[in-house]
């Protein structure tokens, strides 16, 4: 009998392929995020809102898993910038080859900022890379604000947290201090913003941080560095 | 549930090692799985056990390591294990203490009967 160290991930393959993307979206200065969270926290309406808020120039583009129907793509799709459902049929997730093929004939050197509205669910989404720069979790105060102690893989690995639908906190038991709190247990550099999509309250700091993303992404591809040395 | 996903990937990788050594008999699969993985080890056990029974890789186990939070106190530089959540370093009382390990879903090894 001979043990056999292997000493890689269990996920290789999904690694790998998340690499792959991640280099893609580099070399095209593109800012890509992973917006996850549980059935009906509020993911669509965030991105609604948001594209909403973009000028029909922007570079944006959207890619949304659900397990069944092409419903967010729909309601995605009236803010007029490129969005394209990826219908996992039954899967709890996304995983980096699904959106490798949801990417095919996209331009991409046409993007700047894609943003991934994964399948609603706390827990699987966190074992998969996508390839974005950031996982973005959204826990709305109609939940529990023990949350990020229930779901910690999640809240640890997302960089930041959105505390959303803050205009239901008259009518809900839901601590914003004890939810900040227990997401920084989990994971003591997390950012957090609160924000209501339906009342617009905490939107322009969940777009001034979009901002700085968008320009740190920008600042960081082979496209801007050649653009400043063409000027020399 | 994707521990059905991530056991199949478990049995992928030992295919293509058993593929590169032909005439072995493969006896156990080892993988650590961190508190922070996402992955639940009885359930991953569970689906293992279902997709190997009756495949072609019966009766091969698996062993499971479970990996615990660990953090490492940037300031004092104090190294422990996260109990009850609280990340903040036990000798100095830093609060932003950094993960270290805790977050693994590893291949660990293989072992096998060589005939």
């Amino acid at each position: 009998m001979s043990k056999i160290p292997l000493e890689r991930k269990v996920l290789n393959e999904n690694d790998r392929i998340a690499a792959q993307l991640r280099a893609r979206f580099g070399e095209h200065g593109i800012l890509c995020l992973n917006f996850v969270s549980s059935p009906g926290a509020g993911k669509t309406l965030l991105l609604e809102k948001t594209l909403e808020r973009f000028p029909k120039s922007e570079r944006v583009a959207v890619l949304t898993g659900d397990v069944q129907t092409d419903n967010d793509a729909r309601r995605l799709a009236r803010a007029g910038f490129p969005v394209r459902q990826i219908t996992t049929a039954g899967a709890c997730h996304l995983d980096a080859r699904m959106v490798e093929r949801a990417l095919a004939g996209w331009r991409l050197e046409e993007i700047d900022l894609l943003l991934i509205e994964n399948v609603g669910n706390l827990v699987c989404p966190a074992s998969y890379d996508l390839g974005e720069a950031a996982k973005i979790v959204v826990l709305s105060v109609a939940e529990g604000d023990d949350k990020p102690l229930k779901y910690p893989a999640m809240f640890f690995r997302a960089s930041l947290l959105i505390l959303s639908k803050i205009d239901l906190l008259p009518y809900v038991p839901f601590s914003l201090a004890e939810a900040r709190q227990n997401a920084l247990r989990i994971h003591p550099e997390m950012e957090i913003l609160e924000l209501s999509s339906t009342t617009g309250a905490g939107l322009e700091a969940w777009q001034a941080w979009l901002q700085a993303r968008r320009d740190a992404a920008a600042a960081e591809s082979p496209r801007a560095t050649r653009t400043a040395r063409g000027k020399v | 549930m994707h521990e059905l996903s991530i056991a199949n990937s478990i049995l992928d990788a030992v295919r293509a090692e058993a593929a590169r050594r032909p005439g072995a008999r493969l006896v156990k699969v080892g993988v650590r799985v961190g508190e922070l993985s996402g992955v639940q080890p009885d359930a991953l056990s569970f689906s293992f056990e279902a997709l190997v029974r009756g495949s072609d890789l019966e009766p091969l186990a698996l062993e499971i390591e479970d990996c615990p939070r660990r953090q490492r106190c940037p300031e004092c530089g104090r190294e422990f294990r996260v109990l009850d959540f609280d990340t903040a370093c036990p000798a100095c009382g830093e609060e932003r203490t950094r993960c270290i390990s805790g977050d693994e879903l590893d291949l660990a090894y293989i072992e096998i009967e060589e005939s």
